[in-house]
């Protein structure tokens, strides 16, 4: 819309499958705001004007209370208010249940910069790719201050906190380049954190995937890969082995069950669970071992932590795979076994006994 | 000057007299005064100075925005400017404008009371926000802060700037608003005149108790929450930061717990001057006056319940949420029923367009706007895409400035003729009342459109969507309007305060103590023999009243009717 150089839009553009429920219940709260305002300004002009000073009017047994009008003007808002209330949050719950088939995305927020990684590895900035027609989950947690990513043509928004992950779903429904931004004060530059949203037809959002995201030379590391690499160089393997051993417990196969810790409450091992208990390992030790496992808070980055937390989610129990290489590289003689992982195995430590009774197992 | 004439308006008592005013001129007289009017009068020039410092951050943020890639300042002084503009507005004007100026002046007035319960705390009270808008001052003297007056964590725990030295600033004006609650609360439950019952009181009185009651709950947790963060700043506390331990949501909802009520602490009173000057100017008791007291304190008490509202995004659970969402579309009643009781009032009322009136019927019409919006954010779904946006920042200045700013200068127009024993020209603030109503609406309704569009508030530039610099440039252009229209009384209320015609004691034939028992400007004593109610509130008569001027030409600017 607008006359020369003087261009304007009255309402931004409804992108996502939210959006026009959005914009119905915005629009009706609109009308009905309106509504009132223009009934209760006529009331007033109309009372104003025909009662104004010195004219000639009945200002007779003059009414200073009635109850029954009171309960009215109480009581139609009231029904209104909740006719709204129950329409508001029946809207709010269909966007805040994540759903279950969504391409999952992983946004770091960071003074003053949007980090997103896919699953597949690639990497984005300031930048993200989606599919049209297919719901995207963003799980999302900030290095630094509270960020909040805000979608104006998704009708989306949520605060990106440290500490804690959040999510935010939407379903884009047209192709386009639309507008990311941070819409919590967040220092010096918080107006420059901003970036783009391309929404891609399948066929583009294919290609672009196939060439990793057209930044790599080489196909980049899957998140999963890229976990299982820091798993490696951490040497987490070092302790958590294929089954529980007496220095540490086992990964394998924890994820989403249940955890007791050592002083009787209990948890689901959720993403939120592993991310304190490699920051943090000391606030919540499972019962049965001792406070030994360092702390990684500040050697792991909240990226590295997402990683590591999707490389555990495909560790299975049962299967083996893990002890066997494990079992490999902890044999004398056999190749490339410089890692400290194996120097560390290679003594009598505590580390040993868990190969003897896999090997017992076995 | 020498009037033959002897009209309404002018000397009823010889000239010679001593008041509040005159009984002494020394500075020390000032300084270490414990009467009530004269606290009140020093409020009135601290709380003035403030704003202006508040409003010329304001204009430097609409400038910058006139360009979608800045125009003078750098990033960091347009953050640290709009924090200024924040801080200043909100701790050092808004919330204590009205009570500390119009409540502290004409609360023992109005009840019939010598002075306030405790005077010399009262002093004390103004001593300490003088202090803490010193230490805030100081703050932005020595490098400023730049976290918003929000001061959320870890933003404002991890920043450099002197954000310990303003949070101390801080609380130190809050120390005051609770020494000032105190006080009004002891002064109305224990100092109201023989006969003053609960019911004959006026609702500018219950509107000033709510508010106290608000301060005394919130005003201590806010400061506390503020003092947390000097301690984990200045002593490495893990209480708010998850590095050390800390979470910052919980930051937030201490926050929300006190400045959600600080929004009723300041439109409460405004609607107490509101219900004073709409029953005067209509000549007529007041329509609904328990139904205007008792929500009064409904939307105290439910104001305390609805702070969630501000975190909807934040992380809380959606059960919270919701919870909290309810509760606000309640909490939409009570002000509903003040708007309909006072529409009607004037209703068979002898209605006079005064000054004091238009700044009344402005601030109707700007607050319905402010209050409506507030559907759009209590309402969960349609909170998420537009929280953190202009449309914020419009919904809480229609309430802030349309509520509370225009029923202070309102309550200032009725109540200067009591405070200086002067009148002000009628012309020039009708006019001013008009170009302040026409101002505000071109500042701020381009706002809640851009708000809409998604232009988050606190942005410097907005070079990547172009297509919102025409709401800002109007925007903008409206607030130089708007900043006319302040500058207008600021003017001509201070020439009248020196040059004004004199004013009788009950100019505007306003029912009240303080009109028929007290002479303007009041003596030192308020009263010159014992005060004994015995009618009730709001005996107007607007049959007579209107028959008086059923011949006179009273257009809205003719100047004339007024006094």
């Amino acid at each position: 819309m607008g006359w020369g150089p003087f261009q304007f839009n009255i309402m931004p553009e409804p992108a996502s499958k939210h959006a026009p429920y959005y914009d119905a219940l915005f629009m009706a709260i609109t009308g009905l705001a309106a509504l009132f305002t223009i009934m209760v300004v006529a009331m007033i002009i109309f009372f104003a004007s025909k009662y104004r000073r010195g004219t000639k009017v009945d200002r007779k047994n003059i009414l200073t209370h009635h109850t029954g009008l009171e309960l009215i003007w109480m009581g139609v808002p009231l029904v209104l208010a909740f006719l709204m209330f129950g329409w508001s949050t029946k809207n709010y719950m269909s966007v805040r249940t994540m759903p279950k088939d969504a391409v999952e995305i992983f946004c770091i927020g960071k003074q003053w910069m949007w980090h997103f990684q896919h699953m597949n590895g690639v990497r984005e900035n300031n930048e993200l790719h989606v599919v049209v027609g297919k719901p995207v989950k963003i799980t999302m947690i900030s290095q630094d201050v509270i960020h909040s990513l805000y979608l104006p043509e998704m009708r989306a928004q949520y605060m990106v906190v440290p500490g804690r992950y959040t999510e935010l779903a939407f379903t884009p429904t047209k192709p386009g380049r639309y507008k990311i931004l941070c819409a919590m004060h967040c220092g010096t530059q918080h107006s420059e954190m901003v970036g783009q949203l391309y929404v891609m037809n399948p066929t583009e959002y294919a290609e672009w995937v196939d060439k990793g995201g057209n930044k790599y030379k080489e196909k980049p590391l899957t998140i999963q890969e890229a976990g299982a690499q820091i798993y490696n160089e951490k040497g987490c393997a070092n302790c958590h082995t294929g089954v529980d051993n007496p220095r540490a417990p086992t990964l394998n196969g924890i994820f989403g069950k249940s955890r007791r810790f050592a002083d009787g409450t209990t948890a689901v091992a959720d993403r939120e669970y592993l991310r304190e208990a490699i920051k943090m390992p000391h606030k919540k030790l499972t019962a049965g071992w001792e406070n030994t496992m360092p702390v990684y808070g500040g050697t792991l980055t909240e990226l590295q932590v997402l990683q590591l937390a999707e490389y555990i989610k495909t560790l299975t129990p049962g299967k083996g795979d893990f002890e066997r290489q494990d079992m490999k590289r902890s044999t004398p003689g056999s190749s490339g076994d410089s890692s400290p992982v194996d120097v560390a195995n290679k003594g009598g430590s505590a580390g040993n006994a868990q190969f003897r009774t896999s090997e017992g197992r076995r | 000057m020498s009037s033959t004439i002897i009209e309404q308006g002018t000397v009823e008592k010889p000239h010679s007299e001593k008041n509040y005013l005159n009984a002494d001129h020394t500075l020390k007289s000032w300084l270490l005064t414990v009467d009530h009017k004269r606290i009140g009068i020093l409020y009135l020039i601290s709380v003035t100075f403030f704003f202006f410092i508040g409003a010329i951050a304001a204009a430097m943020i609409r400038y910058e925005l006139t360009s979608p890639k800045g125009i003078l300042l750098s990033s960091e002084v347009y953050n640290k400017t709009f924090s200024a503009h924040g801080i200043y507005m909100v701790f050092q004007f808004l919330v204590v404008a009205i009570p500390a100026v119009l409540g502290n002046f004409l609360i023992p007035i109005m009840i019939g009371a010598r002075d306030m319960a405790f005077p010399r705390l009262n002093l004390l009270s103004w001593y300490m926000f003088i202090t803490g808008g010193a230490l805030i001052s100081l703050s932005f003297i020595l490098g400023g802060v730049d976290a918003g007056w929000t001061f959320y964590v870890p933003l404002s725990t991890l920043s450099e700037n002197q954000i310990s030295l303003c949070l101390v600033g801080i609380f130190i004006t809050g120390f005051s608003s609770i020494f000032t609650a105190v006080n009004f609360v002891a002064t109305i439950h224990k100092m109201r005149a023989p006969g003053m019952t609960w019911y004959r009181l006026p609702l500018f009185i219950w509107s000033h108790y709510a508010t106290a009651i608000v301060v005394l709950l919130g005003t201590p947790v806010v400061a506390i929450t503020l003092f947390l963060v000097v301690v984990e700043r200045g002593f490495g506390f893990g209480i708010f930061s998850p590095e050390l331990g800390g979470d910052p949501v919980l930051f937030q909802h201490l926050f929300w717990f006190y400045s959600h009520p600080a929004v009723y602490i300041m439109i409460l009173p405004a609607f107490g001057i509101i219900s004073e000057v709409i029953t005067c100017f209509s000549r007529r008791p007041i329509f609904g006056y328990r139904f205007i007291a008792y929500s009064s304190l409904a939307i105290a008490f439910l104001g305390f319940a609805v702070w969630g509202h501000h975190m909807f995004i934040s992380s809380q659970s959606a059960f919270q949420g919701i919870v909290f969402s309810i509760i606000t579309w309640v909490l939409a009643i009570p002000s509903a029923i003040k708007m309909f009781n006072w529409a009607t009032t004037m209703y068979k009322g002898s209605v006079h367009f005064s000054t004091p009136m238009l700044y009344a019927l402005g601030f109707m019409g700007l607050f319905l706007i402010g209050g409506l919006t507030g559907l759009h954010l209590a309402s969960i779904d349609t909170d998420i895409h537009v929280t953190g946006t202009y449309f914020i920042v419009a919904h809480f200045h229609y309430v802030m400035v349309g509520g509370t700013i225009l029923g202070y200068l309102g309550g200032i127009h009725f109540w200067f003729p009591k405070m200086f024993g002067r009148t002000y020209s009628e012309f020039w603030g009708r006019l001013s009342a008009m170009i302040v109503f026409v101002g505000f609406n071109l500042t701020f309704f381009p706002q809640f459109m851009v708000g809409y569009l998604g232009m988050p508030r606190r942005y410097h530039y907005y070079y990547f969507a172009p297509e919102w610099q025409i709401y800002h440039i109007l925007s903008t252009a409206g607030s130089s309007v708007l900043g006319l229209g302040f500058l207008m009384p600021g003017i001509y209320l201070t020439y009248a305060i020196f040059k004004g015609k004199k004013a009788g004691a009950n100019p505007w034939g306003a029912k009240g103590l303080e009109w028929e028992k007290c002479a303007s400007p009041p003596v030192t004593e308020n009263f010159s023999e014992p005060v004994i109610v015995t009618g009730s509130i709001y005996d107007y008569n607007p049959e007579e009243d209107s028959k008086l001027y059923e011949n006179e030409d009273d257009s809205m600017l003719s100047g004339r009717g007024g006094l």
